[in-house]
């Protein structure tokens, strides 16, 4: 038995412990904010918080999750108005729009740690999450615009 | 203005349901779907105004107006509505935006309804100015029939009417009534509802803000993968690792002990007789509750397979062999005056091979969709850029009509042309009648890497002659490439009109005297398909820098050199050489013609915006290139800094594009900072190469794309004003086919190194 809280709410679940925490927020609780790009850690589409930290969900096991808080996108900012996103409105950062909720919680988690990240900081940071639009240039942009108001 | 609109939906959206996090359709979408739903019951129930297919206005004045074109990224679900919303004086706050369901009849009457080919304005921009202009005059009319006034008398402005001599006003809101009970005057005497002059535009040319991006940004966007129906199973598919082999045998024991498992079936395989087309080739399909568990029991199948007749296709050969076929060249497909005999006597020749070879799309979201094969109609909920050949295939897959099939469109994440073919669909309508239930198929990124439609692999051989003066006197080009037609006509050796009309027989050097342009044979061995720009990708390339190697064997300055090859401003007719059938994109060359002046003039804009001829320090390089495609007019100019251990670093781009008149340039800007980095992964990143017949890469890991380290990220996106009262063109593709040359020539000008075969590698270019 896991047991965690997703987006302040608690949550227990008795099946395979081996299942990703990706599809377990998509299928088991309808949370599809989060996105399945690659299934293997090289895209960053399926980025949620686990105790603050950015994680890919596609390759942490439920298990991994005990005891701890899972943060997605929908549970960001209760309005939608987390600086983050509130940048990447502003920047009109999204195409497609796919990448863009583990591009937002990668991000976030940066800022979190570090609110004042230098350019390379940025580009380390989000290096691991792919934009097949590409929309990096408007990411990095709408990073800089958050990192003045965290 | 945009996020206004988004609070509205999602106001609505959280106040119709008990809130997110339910798993049945209604519960769970967004509120783009929920809106829109609203918008149609209510104009079903006559509640509403609804002077066409694309306008509604609810009692409430909200303006509800329909995109008939997937989104995909190119912000078409902003651009089209703003369009009919200037035209009908909605205040933009109050618009949402419908997505049109599948409807040839209602929506598809110009070009269907296929989002592709960069033509969702170019085709649209007129009808949706007179579907704006039609409702705003019934709204007129009802005004002055509330009112006892004349027509003339009243005009409708930011959403109200007002009426001149006695300063009434009502909201369009209050006008539905009335308007809802007027006809559109038809016949041929009728009045014709008149357009606004282009200087009383408010959302034309203008910055408007795109209309998903709260949805975006809070995770309340859906996309193929985010639709699930009651009692909805999830399958994913182990197809054969070749092309068109098939299963001999397989063993599902150990996939059925996976918990969540609950039936693993066989896709027959397509029968031998019929081209592939957007049909399933068959597989092994694994069915669960729900996406981990298939995953994991495609991982336990045991599958043999028959490899089919394609086990011979290995890319260490065949692409010598496209090579081999460039160089012996093929059909003349378009042929000026005697290149052979201006080479033979000419003062200096040269010849270059390029290359380039298998791509594959990779949208961020991997093809997935919904059918519902139980329900009468039978259902489609995808991520589609083709909502009527989903249903056409669909039907097909199933045996009944197209017309016993609906298809209702989601957000993509990303297309690029994989999108237009709905394979994945069928798979799922053959599954859902299988196994009686809705089935979503959802494809790993393998299988979109390894299963999928591949830009195709080309080779060209080029030649040319230049004089004493250094003048080009004879251009030869010569390509082979696998053909798309080969999708109907497996046995397809050679291209087609449409393939020659992409930066092949239209090549613009319209100065050179003799030119001779030839196809060589190539066997088609994989499903080949369009991907975003298409063959202009390789034409493009191979125009670009080859006419910049010839500057330099000519002595001459490149970009003085290419604006001698396009010549004096004239729109070039290609029937004068020979082309047959040319095919300009499906439009009329009056309406869109070639105007090479539009073609040097983006070239010069982006050397002077690029600072081109200033001196660069050692490792350094500025790089121009230009082409026109889906009637726009695209330069790049890329300075490039290339590192002693070969690494590239990318300070400034500048794309140049002149689209004609144009809609949202932020939308425009967007595209065109994407499409250099969608040429920066072409040009520099994955490849697809094949052994034994099956595709090598598998993943981000080897196959890889632009990452932020590596992608341009000082774009600059200039906008050409000069020809706005031009006519639309197209924007989602221009913008890649000129970045792979332009930044070849930067990285020749900067290292001395030419680069004639896509992808360039760091090992390509490091000091010995
Ligand atoms: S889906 Fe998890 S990193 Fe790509
Ligand atoms: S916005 Fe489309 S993948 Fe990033």
């Amino acid at each position: 038995m896991v047991k965690l809280r997703v987006n302040g709410v608690s949550r227990q679940y008795n099946g395979d412990p081996n299942m990703p925490l990706l599809w377990y927020l998509r299928d088991e609780l309808g949370l599809t904010g989060s996105k399945y790009g690659c299934g293997a850690g090289l895209c960053g589409a399926c980025t949620v918080h686990v105790d603050g930290e950015a994680m890919r969900g596609c390759i942490t096991a439920i298990a991994d999750a005990d005891g701890k808080d899972v943060t997605t996108i929908e549970g960001l900012d209760p309005k939608g108005n987390h600086p983050v996103q509130r940048a990447w409105r502003a920047h009109a950062v999204p195409q497609c729009g796919y990448c863009q909720a583990g591009q937002i919680m990668q991000a976030a988690a940066l800022l979190s740690r570090n609110p004042d990240p230098s350019d390379q900081e940025i580009v380390d940071s989000m290096d691991g999450n792919i934009c097949r639009c590409g929309t990096y240039q408007r990411i990095f942009a709408a990073v800089k615009t958050a990192a003045t108001e965290v | 203005m945009g996020i206004m609109i988004q609070n509205l939906s999602r106001r609505t959206f959280l106040k119709g349901t008990a809130g997110a996090g339910g798993l049945v359709l209604g519960a769970q979408l967004a509120p783009q779907w929920t809106f829109a739903q609203a918008a149609r019951a209510q104009s079903a129930a006559g509640g509403a105004f609804n002077p066409n297919v694309f306008v509604t206005v609810l009692p409430d004045g909200t303006v509800s107006i329909v995109c008939h074109r997937s989104e995909m990224g190119q912000g078409i679900r902003t651009g089209l509505p703003q369009v009919v919303a200037d035209e009908m004086e909605a205040d933009w706050s109050r618009v949402v935006v419908e997505q049109a369901p599948a409807d040839e009849d209602k929506y598809g009457y110009i070009d269907g309804q296929n989002t592709d080919g960069s033509r969702s304005i170019r085709h649209h921009f007129t009808i949706l100015r007179e579907m704006g202009a039609g409702a705003r005059y019934l709204l007129e009319q009802a005004a002055a029939q509330s009112w006892g006034v004349d027509a003339s008398e009243v005009y409708a402005k930011n959403h109200r009417v007002y009426h001149t001599n006695s300063g009434k006003s009502a909201d369009f809101g209050e006008l539905v009534e009335v308007a809802a009970g007027l006809n559109m005057p038809s016949g041929e005497a009728a009045p014709k509802p008149s357009l606004k002059d282009e200087s009383e535009w408010k959302y034309i040319g203008k910055v408007v803000p795109a209309m998903d991006h709260f949805d975006i940004t809070t995770g309340g966007a859906n996309y193929g993968a985010d639709i699930s129906l009651p009692g909805m199973k999830i399958a994913v598919v182990a197809r054969c690792p070749v092309y068109r082999g098939k299963v001999k045998s397989f063993d599902a024991t150990e996939a059925m002990k996976v918990p969540g498992v609950e039936k693993v079936v066989e896709i027959p395989a397509l029968a031998d007789d019929k081209p592939a087309e957007f049909r399933a080739l068959g597989g092994i399909a694994v069915i669960g509750t729900n996406t981990w568990s298939v995953m994991e029991g495609r991982r336990a199948l045991k599958i043999e397979w028959d490899m089919g007749p394609f086990v011979a296709h290995d890319t260490s050969t065949y692409y010598d062999t496209l090579k081999e076929s460039a160089r012996k060249g093929g059909a003349v497909v378009r042929n000026r005056g005697d290149a052979a005999a201006a080479m033979d006597g000419a003062a200096k020749t040269l010849e270059a091979e390029y290359f380039v070879p298998y791509f594959i799309h990779t949208p961020m979201e991997p093809p997935a969709g919904v059918v519902d094969a139980t329900s009468t109609p039978v259902r489609i909920f995808a991520a589609t850029q083709s909502p009527n050949e989903s249903r056409q295939y669909v039907a097909e897959a199933l045996g009944i009509k197209k017309e016993d099939v609906a298809c209702e469109v989601t957000l993509l994440g990303g297309g690029f042309g994989r999108k237009s073919k709905p394979d994945y669909l069928c798979e799922a309508a053959i599954l859902s009648k299988m196994v009686g239930a809705p089935v979503r198929v959802q494809w790993t990124r393998e299988d979109d890497i390894q299963n999928g439609y591949y830009h195709t692999a080309s080779a060209q051989t080029l030649k040319a002659a230049v004089d004493d003066g250094g003048k080009c006197t004879a251009w030869h080009q010569s390509g082979a490439w696998p053909s798309i037609l080969a999708l109907w006509n497996p046995a397809q050796k050679v291209g087609f009109n449409i393939e020659y009309g992409l930066g092949l027989v239209d090549m613009p050097y319209n100065a050179v005297p003799n030119i001779r342009i030839e196809n060589g044979e190539a066997d088609a061995m994989i499903r080949v398909g369009w991907y975003r720009s298409v063959n202009n990708i390789q034409h493009s390339f191979a125009m670009n820098c080859f006419a910049n190697e010839l500057a330099e064997a000519a002595g001459r300055d490149p970009l003085e050199f290419m604006l001698e090859l396009i010549g004096d401003p004239t729109n070039l007719d290609l029937t004068k050489d020979g082309v047959e059938e040319y095919w300009n994109y499906g439009d009329s060359i009056d309406d869109w013609p070639i105007m090479t002046g539009r073609l040097a003039n983006v070239l010069k804009i982006a050397a002077e915006k690029s600072g081109y001829g200033k001196a660069m320090p050692k490792g350094h390089g500025l790089g121009l290139a230009t082409h026109r495609c889906f009637h726009s007019y695209v330069a790049t100019a890329v300075h490039v800094v290339v590192g002693d251990d070969g690494s590239v670093t990318i300070p400034q781009v500048d794309q140049v594009i002149d689209c004609g008149r144009y809609v949202n340039p932020d939308r425009i800007r967007s595209q065109v900072e994407g499409a250099a980095v969608y040429g920066n992964t072409v040009a520099r990143c994955g490849q697809i190469s094949t052994t034994k017949g099956a595709v090598n890469e598998s993943n981000f890991h080897d196959y890889t794309v632009s990452r932020m380290s590596n992608a341009p990220l000082n774009v600059r996106v200039h906008i050409v004003e000069d020809y706005t009262h031009l006519r639309p063109c197209g924007v989602g593709e221009p913008g890649v086919p000129p970045y792979t040359p332009a930044l070849i020539n930067a990285i020749y000008n900067a290292t001395g190194k030419r680069i004639r075969s896509l992808p360039v590698r760091p090992e390509d270019l490091a000091k010995a």
